[in-house]
Parts: structure tokens; sequence; C-alpha cells
């Protein structure tokens, strides 16, 4: 701002709030995201795209690819449930550019905005909302999973685990998600270039076949993709094997992604509640 | 008298485009200004600056004493804010939509509940309270947008063209509303272009064109601004408007204007026998009138004269009903 004459600031009425502290953001937070959840409930195609997209992808690979795949249906849904448990989080991280770039372009973004409120509740909000939808969208899948003769080979604690890194590992394509929601025009963009990012990620990796049974230049790249060592890492706490390494390599993605994408998301969010 | 929204020297530009070319605005407080002026005008983007969702390039911003470029958050809890980008949650109920402004204004549950209740029933939304919003019609969207921004009892409110597209009993009840709210003691800014709804509601009229204040005073005052009368003559036979207006700048003086339909011919006038002369003129030239009058001037007329422009038809795209 270049103003030139700034007249001494009138002196202001007492009682007034004019900072938000740390725990009131958060409140403010919380309750855009429990207004997140009622729309993830109200509006039949978010809730059907958290539902019924784990439900799909598990029937299909399972029952039209796992006997050419891995010999038995049954042996392939072991391999394939901790793949998809990372897969699907992908998926439902599209959504909160989506809610986001819908809230923008319907106006109700500045009404929030012209509330007295912390300018970060509407991204918490989005944020907190995706990862109930991530937490949904994973019970669903290991409920019917489940329900197939999926069993967790390890024990409870690390499959808990497991369950916690996939909200994590999801987080970081939150914020691509905000970044493309920021910046594009409409929310209807929003999947276009979210799953042109999520696609190679997902499918050029060791979720649905084994990376050995790839020509070389693709082999290379799945063993680049962080997806892959995603997911060697569930694998790993659900039905056994190696955990460390992996789990070192998942995590330092998650560091760079963070440190890549979490200041332009930012950047992009705060220019648009300045 | 103490002002309550004022703004000096705002500018605003958008890469090439100026929005604001040094505007300024006072409202004083519990009275309603009316802010007039056509698609374009800077309307919007001024009423943006004034509720803090954008800062201008120059200029300063004071409501109710807070300097609103440095303590935005004080600002924002005095403002209601309801304009076709300040919008409600179409997916929530109207009831809801109340309730999580309470809310996020960390009102206490009671409080909220109350609050929620006590607007659904004065906009007359008791019924469809418990529907989505998108399932409403236009009237009562626009009664959901004003009660959301009232929830917190503001004490200045902003109303961007809030009754555009409305048919007119929805109308007249908004009007009704925010008459209300100004007798309340409530600050209102409205922007408009209804001339009529101008005239109407506002205490004080700001004329704003192409980012520029051209006019500024009571809407008695503007009409005096163009003389004490107007003349309007439209012609059968529309060949024949260059000739009338000819014959109309001959007996003037000065080139007479012409109205958004391009037929119409006004043209300000303190002259008591310009009629009975037009009139013998017209006759020897066999021109045949549709309408030829003369009359205390509106708000078009006005706008006609102060910007030496018609004001664009302020009929929109879409009528809500």
């Amino acid at each position: 701002m270049t103003a030139t004459t700034l007249p001494p600031a009138p002196a202001a009425p007492s009682g007034a709030r004019r900072r938000i502290g740390p725990f009131e953001a958060l409140g403010h937070g919380l309750t855009l995201a429990d207004r997140n959840l009622r729309h993830i409930l109200r509006t039949p195609t978010t809730l059907i795209d958290t539902v019924i997209q784990p439900v799909l992808f598990l029937l299909v690979f399972v029952f039209l690819f796992g006997g050419a795949i891995s010999g038995t249906w049954q042996d392939y849904l072991q391999t394939l449930v901790p793949g998809l448990m990372v897969q699907i989080t992908m998926y439902a991280s599209i959504g909160t550019g989506m809610a986001l770039n819908t809230d923008i372009s319907k106006g109700v973004f500045d009404r929030f905005r012209s509330l007295p409120i912390a300018r970060s509740a509407p991204l918490v909000g989005a944020v907190l909302g995706d990862v109930v939808r991530y937490a949904v969208a994973v019970t669903v899948l290991l409920l019917l999973a489940f329900a197939l003769g999926f069993r967790v080979q390890t024990d409870p604690f690390s499959a808990l685990l497991a369950c916690v890194l996939v909200v994590v590992f999801g987080l970081t394509l939150c914020w691509l998600s905000v970044l493309v929601g920021m910046v594009v025009s409409a929310p209807q963009a929003v999947p276009g270039i979210a799953m042109a990012v999520i696609l190679p990620l997902t499918f050029g990796s060791n979720i649905f076949a084994d990376p050995e049974t790839m020509p070389r230049w693709l082999e290379l790249w799945v063993s680049v993709n962080p997806v892959t060592h995603f997911v060697d890492t569930v694998r790993g706490l659900m039905i056994g094997g190696p955990v460390a390494g992996p789990l070192t390599v998942s995590l330092i993605a998650v560091v760079v992604c963070h440190v890549l994408l979490l200041p332009l998301a930012l950047r992009a969010y705060l220019r648009k509640v300045r | 008298m103490d002002i309550c929204i004022r703004a000096q020297g705002l500018v605003k530009r958008f890469g090439e485009t100026i929005a604001l070319d040094g505007v300024d605005l006072e409202v004083p407080t519990g009275s309603i200004l009316g802010v007039l002026g056509p698609n374009g005008a800077g309307k919007t983007t001024a009423v943006r600056i004034l509720a803090t969702l954008s800062r201008p390039d120059e200029g300063t911003v004071s409501i109710a004493g807070y300097d609103a470029l440095r303590d935005p958050v004080a600002v924002r809890g005095l403002i209601g804010l309801t304009g076709q980008y300040a919008s409600v949650d179409e997916e929530l109920t109207g009831r809801e939509n109340l309730e999580l402004i309470g809310r996020l204004l960390r009102l206490p549950a009671r409080r909220w509940r109350a609050r929620a209740r006590e607007l659904v029933e004065r906009f007359d939304l008791v019924e469809a309270g418990d529907r989505p919003v998108k399932t409403y019609s236009g009237g009562m969207r626009r009664r959901i947008d004003l009660a959301a921004s009232l929830v917190g009892r503001p004490r200045v409110l902003y109303l961007d063209e809030p009754t555009t597209g409305l048919d007119p009993r929805s109308r007249g009840e908004l009007w009704r509303i925010v008459r209300g709210l100004a007798d309340d003691g409530t600050t209102v800014l409205l922007t408009t272009q209804y001339l009529e709804e101008a005239d109407e509601l506002a205490d004080r009229i700001t004329v704003i064109d192409r980012g520029r204040v051209v006019a500024e005073g009571t809407p008695r005052e503007l009409k005096r601004m163009t003389g004490s009368q107007t003349l309007h003559v439209r012609t059968v036979n529309p060949a024949d408007t260059e000739r009338v207006r000819g014959i109309v700048a001959d007996l003037l003086g000065t080139a007479p204007l012409l109205g958004t339909d391009a037929m119409t011919i006004s043209a300000p006038t303190d002259d008591p026998v310009l009629l009975s002369a037009l009139v013998r003129r017209l006759d020897q030239e066999a021109i045949a009138t549709d309408e030829l009058s003369l009359r205390l001037p509106d708000l078009d007329d006005v706008f006609l004269s102060l910007t030496g422009r018609p004001l664009p038809d302020a009929t929109p795209e879409e009528t809500v009903v």
C-alpha cells in the first residue's frame, strides 16, 4: 500500500478486540470443519466419492485382475489393500481444493472473511474436513476388505500406525490440492489438474502390480515415486515386511513435499484471504 | 455530525484498469448513504475496501473510529456485509447458516440458537428455515443473506446491490427491512443501479462513474442540479429524432441529450415558454411525437446531465423471482 498522507489513527473505542489468539483461531477452524462435515453428509456426490470409490477400486481390482496378477484373488487382496489405503487418501485430497474453490466462487469465503475470525479458519476447516474424509474412506475400505478375507498379519498397534501414516501421506497431496484450488477459476477444474498428478503417482507405483514385471524405464519411475515407499511402509505395518527403510524414505518425501508445496499453497491462500 | 464511515482518496488499480480513482465517501452515524452508479463504476470495489475484503492502493478508511487498513479485525467486529459476493452456504439450511455465523462469532450456545431463531422469525423464513438455502427463491435468498449479515448486530451495514434482480414485491420488503435497521441506529451504505432505490431509501446519495465521484448530495439537491424541469421528447418516427434534436438545440442554445433508448431526447430547462415554442416548431415541420413533456427531473436525468451519458440500462441480465 502506498498511502500518501495517513492521518493519525483515530482514538479507538475501548473494549474492541483486535487480535485473535491461537485457541480462538482453532475454535473457528473447528467450527468450519464441522460445517464441511455436514457438507460431506449432505451432498450425495461427495459421500459417493468418499464411500463408493474405495469399494469400486477394491472390488474391480481384486475380482477382475486379482487372479491374473497374483494367481488367486485371495493372495492379491493381501497386497492390494495396504496400497489402496494410500491411493484413496490421495484421491480424497482432491476434495480440499474443490471445497475451497467452491467457497470462493460462491462468495461464502468472502462472508467468512468479513467476520472477525482467524484468517486461517477456512483453510483449517477444509483440511480437517479432509482428514475426516480420509478416515471415512479408509474405514470403508478396511471394513469391506475384512469382509472379503483380508487379515492384518502384524499387530493392531502397527495397523493403527499404518492408518495414521496414510492420513499423513494424504495430507502431503492436500497442499497441492489447496494450491490448485486457489489458482483455478472454477471448482470443476480442480479434479482434472489434480488427476494429472495423482494418476502417474498412484498407477505408476507398486500399488497394483509388481514393479519387476514392468519395463525398465517404468520400474525406474516406480522406484523413485514416493507413493511406492508409502505403500511399502503401510504393507510392512499391515502384512509384515521391512518398515524402517521405506518409512525413512517416506518421511523424507513428506518433509520435502511440505517444504515445496506448503509455502506455495499458503501464499496462494493468503493472497485470497488478505 | 458524527461520521461513522469515512473513506478518503481511495485508489484501486487492477493491472491497467483503474477501478477507483480518488473516491471520498462519508456516512454520518445512523444514516443511509446510497452509492449510485452504472455497472463497472467501482461501487463493488469501494464496498469491498470498506468491508476490509480488499486493500486500496492509496487512501484511508476509518469505520466508527477504527483504521480499517491497520485494524481490520476490529472493523470486522462492527460490520455486516450483504452482496453478490458475500453469500451464505447453499448446502446448509437457512437456520444452520445463521447458527454457523453465531458460533464463529463465539456467541455462547444459548445466544446463537436464540439469535438464529429470532432472525428466522423476523425475516419471515420460519417455514423455509430448515430447508437448504439452494432451494430458496430469489427473495428468500436475499433475506437470508441479509439476516446472515445481522447475526452479530453490526453497527455498520454494507448492502451491495441488495435488490438487483428481485421482483417489485420482494424489493419492497427488503426496503422496509433496511429502513427499519436505519431507524434502529444502524449506519447503512447501499450501492445500487436503481435510481428509484437510492431516491427511496437514502438520506444522501453519492454518484460514482468510472471510479470517480461525480456528485454528492441529498436526493433533492441532486435533482435540483439538473435545472428545475426536464424536457422529454420522443418522436413517432425514429427518423425524425435528429431533426428534433436540432430544433431543441436551436431553441435552448445547448445540445440536448439522448436517452438510453436512442429515441428519447431530454434537456434540462428553466424556460417557461419552451414547451409552447417547441410545439409550434414541431407543428410547422409536421413531426408527430409519442411523448412531449416537461417534468421534474428524476435521477436518470441527474446522471445524464452529470456525466453526459445516459445511465446504462439497469435491468439485470437475469431476473430472480
